[in-house]
C-alpha cells in the first residue's frame, strides 16, 4: 500500500561532518546529567541538602549547550547540519569496530532540546512536588540518570549507542516508577514495565545482530549508505525487529501494558518519561532508521497498523477511566499512536510525526504537571469523581492544564491543531481508512479530555469534607506556565513549513501530495468532530450529576475500557499463564527425568560402590591374601606364556 | 650335587611364609613369617651363586639381611607405638582405614 | 646333600609350627631352629661369611629383637587362634597350596643345567673375594645401605620417642592423687594387696583371699591373669579341706573351736606349709 513512497523520495545518507566549535561538546549534555547522578547516587545523604539543586543545574547545563549547538547549526547550511563528533573506539573486535560517536544533527538537536528542556522544567517542578519526600536527592539522582541515557539515545551515531541509551532509559523508567517502592503495586508496576520492555529489547537486539550480520557495521552513516542495495525481506525483518523495540519502549500494541500501570510513580516522572521524551523513543528510533523502514515496505505497513490499533485503543480506554493520571496515559498511549502513524506513512510523515513529537511532549507535560497539582491540591486523591469545580481552587493550575486541554484536542491556532491536522491530512492521502480511523481518534480525544476537564474542574462539588484544595508553590507553577506558553506556540515551529525544511536533511523532502480534498476543507471536518467530541461530552457529564463512585450498570464497552481493553488478560492469556504452565512442565521434566537420570545414576553408583567397598574392610591381612591372589595369577600367567 | 631340592625347600618356606602372614593375628608374629619368607628367597640366592659359579648371588643375600634389620627395626618400632596407643599387638585390631 | 637331608624336613615342620603354635615365643623360637639351619645350609653351599651373618645378625640381633618387643608387648589375645575373618583361613590356605604346588611344579619343570660350584670364585677366601664385589661392583648399594639404616635408626627413635606432654609427677603428686582417688572412688591408696598373703599359697599365681573369703583381684599379675594360670579360691578350698583331713578334723567341728586350738592349727598349718615348699624347692 504504501511502497511505492520509496522509489519517489530521496533518502539521506548519513555523512556526518567532522565537530568544531560548540559540538565538540556535545559530549558534555550525556555526562553533566551522568555526573550528576553519580554526585547524587554515590554521595549518600552527604549530597541531601543541595542534592536537588545540582540535579536541576545539570540538567539546565545540558540544556543550555543544546540551545548553544541548536543556534549554531540554524547558522550553517542546511546541506551541512549534520556533525559527527568521535570520542572513542568502545569496542574492537577482529573487523568490527564500535566508536563511541555522537550525531548532532536536526532530528537529534531537537530531541536533545525537548529532552533537556522540558526535563529542567520537571525537575524545577520536582524541587516543589517532592519537598516531602524523604528521599528527593534520589529522586533527581535516577530523574538525571534518566536525562543522560535519553541524551545518549538520541545522540548516538550508532544502533549499539541507541541500545546503550535505551536500556539506560529503561533502568531509569524501572527505578523511577517503583520509586515509592513501598507501595506493593509501585514495586509491581515497575518489574511489568522492566518486563514488558524486555521483550521489546529483544527485538531491537535482534535487530542489531541482523544489522551488523547484513551491513557489517552498526553505525548509521555504513547502515544508509548501503540500505538501499540490501535484500527486501531482510530489510523487513530487520524493520519488525526494530518495530517490536519500539512498541516495547512507546507502548504501542501489543506491548502496551506496561504504560498504565506506570502512573503509580511520581508524577513528574509520569510527565517526563511516560508522555513527553521516553516513550517517544520508538517514534525516534523509526525515524532515525528511515533508511531502513523506506527500504522495507511490509515493515512500514505494520507500523501504520500498529499505529492505527494503538491509537483508537489508548483513546477508548482514556474513554472510561476515573483516574486522572490513567486518563492522560491512554492518552499518551493514543497520541503515540499518532506520532507511530506518521513516521509509518514514511518521507511524507516523518517531519509532523516529530512535529507532533514535540507539541505533545510539551502539552502532555503540562497536562501531567497540572494533573500533579490538581492531586497536590487534593491531598494525592487521584479519582476525578471526587474532583469537581475545582477551577476557583487552583485558578493558575486551571488556566494552564486548559491551555493543554486546548492543544491536545486540536483548537484552532493551539500547537495540538497544527501537528494532528497535519498527521491526519497525510494519512488521508495515504490511505482513506487509515485516516477515517485517525479522524475518530480525534473526535474520542476532544471525548475523553473534556469529560476530564469537565469532572476535575466544572460541575458540581464532590471533595471530602476534610480536602482543602489550595494552589501550588511558585516553583510548580512558573514550569507550568511556561509549559502552557510553549503548548500554546508550539505550532510556530509550523510557520512557512519551517520544520518540515529543518528536518528534510536527515527524513528526505517529499513532494507536496494533493489531498483528496482540499486542505482547509479536511480541516474543517476535523474541528467539526472535534466539536461532536466534546458536545457529546457536554452533554453526557457537564449536564447530569456526576455520581461519587463509578456506577456498574455500565455497557460491555465501557467495562472493557476500564479493565484496559483486557490488555493484562490477553497477555496472561497468551504468554503468562502458558509460560507458567511451560515453566512448571520444565521444571517437573528437569526434576523427574534430567535429575532423575544423574541422581539415579548416582545413586546405581553409589549402590555399587557400597556392595564393592566391602573389600576395603580394613583388615591388613585380607588385602594380604589379594596380593597373595595376585601374585599366583602374575605366575601362573608366566607359567602359561613360558611354558604353553 | 643337584641345587633343585634346595629351591624347593626355598618354595615351600616362603609359601608357609605367606600363609602365616595371612592366618596369624599377632604382628609380631606375622613379622616373623615375612622375615621367614625373606629367609627362603635368601636360600635360592645363594643356591643360585653356588649353580653359577659367581658371588653375585650371596652379595644379593647380604643385602636382603640389611634390608630386613633396617625393616625389623622400623616395623617392630611401629608395632610398639600401635600397642602404646592401643593396648593391642592385634593387625585385625588396627582396622578403621576402610569403608 | 647329607645336611640337606637332615635339616629340610626339620626346617619345614619348624616352619610349619610356626603356623601353629599359640604363643609368639615358641614362634620365635622356632623360628630360630629354621634361621640356624639355613645358616647350616649356606655353608654347606660354599657361604661361610652368610653362615656367619645369619648366626649372628638374624638368629642373634634380629631374633632377639623381636623376643625383646615380645616382652614388651607381653601376652596379648592376639595370641589367640581363632580366626575372625569369615572364610579367611580357608582361602589362606587355599592359595598357599596353590602357591606352594604352582612353585613346586614350576621348578621341577625347569632344569638346572649343571653346578658350576664356587671353588673359582673362591678362591682366596670367600671374605675377601665377596668384599671384592662389595667395594668395587656394588659399592654404590653399599653406601646405599648405609643410608637407609640410619634412616631406619632415625626412625626407630622417632617412632619410639614419646614426648612428655605434662611435668612429670612428683612423690608428692603421687600421693595426693593416690588419697584424691581414694575419696573419689575408694580405692585403697596404700600398696596392692601381695598375692598369697592371707592365703595358704604365698606364690605369685595365688590371688590373696579377702576377708569374707573372696578373690583379691589386685594382688595378681594381670600377664598371669591374661594366661589364665591362677589359681582360683576353690582349689584354695580343696587344699583347706586336705589340711584338715590331715589334721584328722572334722570340717563341721571348725567353727567351734577356740581361741587356743585355733592358734596351734595355725601353727600346724604354717609347719605343713614350710614342709611342702621345701619340697617344691627340692
Amino acid at each position: 500500500m504504501l511502497s511505492g513512497l520509496a522509489a519517489e523520495s530521496h533518502i539521506p545518507v548519513v555523512d556526518p561532518a567532522a565537530a568544531d566549535g560548540v559540538f565538540s561538546l556535545a559530549w558534555l549534555v550525556i555526562v553533566l546529567p551522568l555526573a550528576g547522578a553519580a554526585i547524587l547516587l554515590l554521595g549518600g545523604r552527604r549530597t541531601d541538602r543541595w542534592g536537588h539543586l545540582l540535579g536541576t543545574a545539570t540538567s539546565l547545563g545540558s540544556f543550555a549547550i543544546g540551545l548553544a549547538m541548536f543556534i549554531a547549526l540554524l547558522g550553517r547550511d542546511s546541506g551541512d547540519r549534520s556533525v559527527g563528533r568521535e570520542l572513542f573506539t568502545w569496542i574492537e573486535a577482529g573487523g568490527f569496530k564500535v566508536g563511541m560517536d555522537l550525531l548532532v544533527d536536526p532530528l537529534s538537536i531537537l530531541f536533545v532540546l525537548l529532552i533537556t528542556g522540558v526535563g529542567s522544567l520537571i525537575h524545577i517542578y520536582s524541587i516543589g512536588y517532592m519537598e516531602h519526600d524523604g528521599r528527593r536527592r534520589r529522586f533527581f539522582g535516577y530523574l538525571n540518570l534518566f536525562i543522560a541515557a535519553m541524551t545518549m539515545l538520541v545522540l548516538a551515531a550508532d544502533y549499539l549507542g541507541i541500545f546503550l541509551g535505551w536500556e539506560g532509559v529503561g533502568l531509569a523508567s524501572y527505578l523511577l516508577i517503583g520509586f515509592w517502592q513501598h507501595k506493593p503495586t509501585a514495586a509491581a508496576a515497575a518489574k511489568k514495565a522492566f518486563v514488558i520492555n524486555r521483550v521489546g529489547d529483544i527485538g531491537m537486539s535482534l535487530a542489531i545482530m541482523l544489522i551488523f550480520v547484513t551491513f557489517g557495521t552498526t553505525a548509521f552513516a555504513g547502515v544508509s549508505a548501503a540500505a538501499s542495495g540490501a535484500d527486501e525481506a531482510t530489510m523487513n525483518v530487520i524493520g519488525l525487529l526494530l518495530l517490536l523495540g519500539a512498541c516495547g519502549k512507546s507502548a504501542q500494541v501489543p506491548l502496551q501494558a506496561w504504560l498504565l500501570d506506570a502512573m503509580e510513580g511520581p508524577t513528574p516522572v509520569s510527565a517526563l518519561i511516560h508522555a513527553a521524551t521516553m516513550v517517544t523513543a520508538g517514534v525516534y528510533l523509526v525515524t532515525r532508521s528511515n533508511f531502513i523502514f523506506e527500504n522495507a515496505p511490509i515493515a512500514q505497513t505494520t507500523v501504520v497498523v500498529v499505529a492505527v490499533v494503538t491509537l483508537l485503543w489508548g483513546a477508548v480506554i482514556g474513554c472510561a477511566k476515573d483516574d486522572i493520571k490513567k486518563v492522560l496515559a491512554g492518552s499518551t498511549m493514543s497520541q503515540i499512536g499518532y506520532m507511530m502513524l506518521g513516521a509509518g506513512l514514511g518521507v511524507a510523515g516523518y517531519a509532523f510525526a516529530i512535529f507532533h513529537l514535540i507539541t505533545h511532549g510539551f502539552f502532555k507535560a503540562n497536562m501531567f504537571l497540572g494533573a500533579g497539582s490538581v492531586m497536590h491540591a487534593m491531598d494525592d486523591d487521584v479519582d476525578m469523581r471526587h474532583y469537581g469545580a475545582l477551577q476557583k481552587a487552583v485558578p493558575v493550575t486551571f488556566l494552564t492544564f486548559a491551555m493543554g486541554y486546548l492543544a491536545i484536542i486540536g483548537f484552532p491556532g493551539f500547537s495540538g491543531f497544527w501537528s494532528k491536522d497535519k498527521i491526519i491530512e497525510v494519512a488521508f492521502t495515504e490511505n482513506i481508512f487509515v485516516g477515517l480511523c485517525a479522524l475518530v481518534g480525534a473526535g474520542v480525544t476532544a471525548f475523553y479530555m473534556t469529560r476530564l476537564m469537565l469532572m476535575t474542574f466544572f460541575t458540581q462539588k464532590r471533595w471530602e469534607p476534610e480536602v482543602h484544595p489550595h494552589e501550588s508553590p511558585k516553583v510548580m507553577t512558573v514550569p507550568l506556565m511556561v509549559l502552557a506558553a510553549l503548548s500554546v506556540l508550539g505550532g510556530f515551529l509550523l510557520l512557512s513549513n519551517w520544520i518540515v525544511d529543518w528536518l528534510a536533511p536527515v527524513v528526505g523532502h517529499h513532494a507536496h501530495e494533493e489531498p483528496p480534498l482540499p486542505a482547509l476543507a479536511m480541516t474543517a471536518i476535523v474541528v467539526l468532530v472535534v466539536a461532536a467530541g466534546v458536545a457529546l461530552a457536554w452533554f453526557t457529564i457537564g449536564r447530569t450529576e456526576v455520581p461519587r463512585t463509578a456506577p456498574t450498570d455500565v455497557n460491555v464497552l465501557t467495562r472493557a475500557a476500564r479493565a484496559d481493553l483486557y490488555g493484562d488478560a490477553i497477555n496472561d492469556g497468551l504468554v503468562v499463564n502458558p509460560g507458567r504452565q511451560l515453566v512448571g512442565g520444565l521444571m517437573t521434566f528437569d526434576a523427574a527425568v534430567i535429575d532423575g537420570a544423574v541422581e539415579g545414576q548416582a545413586a546405581g553408583m553409589g549402590g555399587l560402590a557400597g556392595v564393592f567397598r566391602k573389600v576395603q574392610n580394613g583388615f591388613v591381612r585380607s588385602y594380604a591374601l589379594s596380593v597373595l591372589v595376585g601374585a599366583l595369577l602374575v605366575i601362573l600367567a608366566l607359567l602359561a606364556v613360558n611354558l604353553g | 650335587m643337584s641345587t633343585e631340592p634346595y629351591i624347593i625347600l626355598s618354595a615351600l618356606l616362603f609359601t608357609i611364609g605367606c600363609v602365616g602372614v595371612l592366618v596369624r593375628r599377632n604382628a609380631i608374629v606375622v613379622f616373623m613369617c615375612v622375615e621367614l619368607m625373606l629367609n627362603a628367597s635368601n636360600l635360592a640366592l645363594v643356591t643360585f651363586a653356588k649353580a653359577n659359579g659367581n658371588l653375585d648371588g650371596q652379595i644379593a643375600a647380604f643385602f636382603v639381611m640389611v634390608v630386613a634389620a633396617a625393616e625389623v627395626v622400623v616395623g617392630l618400632a611401629i608395632i610398639m607405638t600401635i600397642f602404646r596407643t592401643r593396648r593391642s599387638a592385634s593387625v585385625d585390631d588396627a582396622s578403621l582405614l576402610k569403608y | 646333600m647329607t645336611a640337606f637331608w637332615i635339616l629340610a624336613p626339620i626346617m619345614v615342620l619348624a616352619a610349619l609350627g610356626i603356623l601353629f603354635v599359640r604363643k609368639a615365643v615358641h614362634a620365635a623360637l622356632l623360628l630360630a631352629v629354621v634361621m640356624i639351619s639355613l645358616a647350616v645350609l649356606y655353608a654347606v653351599l660354599d657361604a661361610p661369611f652368610l653362615f656367619a651373618v645369619q648366626i649372628i645378625v638374624y638368629t642373634g640381633a634380629i631374633l632377639m629383637l623381636f623376643l625383646f618387643v615380645l616382652m614388651l608387648v607381653g601376652v596379648d589375645a592376639s595370641d589367640s587362634v581363632v580366626e575372625t575373618i569369615r572364610g579367611q583361613r580357608v582361602l589362606a590356605t587355599v592359595f598357599g597350596l596353590l602357591l606352594g604346588l604352582t612353585l613346586v611344579i614350576g621348578i621341577s619343570q625347569i632344569s638346572f643345567g649343571t653346578v658350576i660350584g664356587l671353588d673359582d670364585a673362591n678362591e682366596g677366601g670367600n671374605v675377601p673375594a665377596l668384599a671384592n664385589l662389595l667395594f668395587s661392583k656394588y659399592v654404590f648399594a653399599f653406601e646405599t645401605t648405609s643410608a637407609l639404616l640410619i634412616t631406619a635408626a632415625i626412625g626407630a627413635m622417632v617412632l619410639a620417642h614419646r614426648e612428655r606432654l605434662e611435668p612429670k609427677e612428683s612423690q608428692a603428686d603421687a600421693a595426693a592423687r593416690r588419697m584424691r582417688e581414694y575419696a573419689e572412688t575408694g580405692r585403697h591408696p596404700g600398696p596392692l594387696p601381695a598375692p598369697g598373703v592371707f592365703a595358704r599359697h604365698n606364690a605369685v599365681d595365688t590371688p590373696a583371699l579377702l576377708p569374707d573369703g573372696t578373690v583379691a583381684q589386685d594382688s595378681i599379675s594381670r600377664v598371669l591373669a591374661a594366661r589364665g594360670t591362677v589359681r582360683s579360691a576353690p582349689a584354695l578350698a580343696d587344699d583347706i579341706e586336705e589340711i584338715k583331713r590331715q589334721l584328722g578334723q572334722a570340717p563341721e567341728k571348725a567353727p567351734e573351736v577356740s581361741g587356743k586350738s585355733g592358734a596351734a592349727a595355725s601353727t600346724e598349718e604354717q609347719n605343713t606349709a614350710s614342709t611342702t615348699d621345701g619340697e617344691e624347692e627340692e
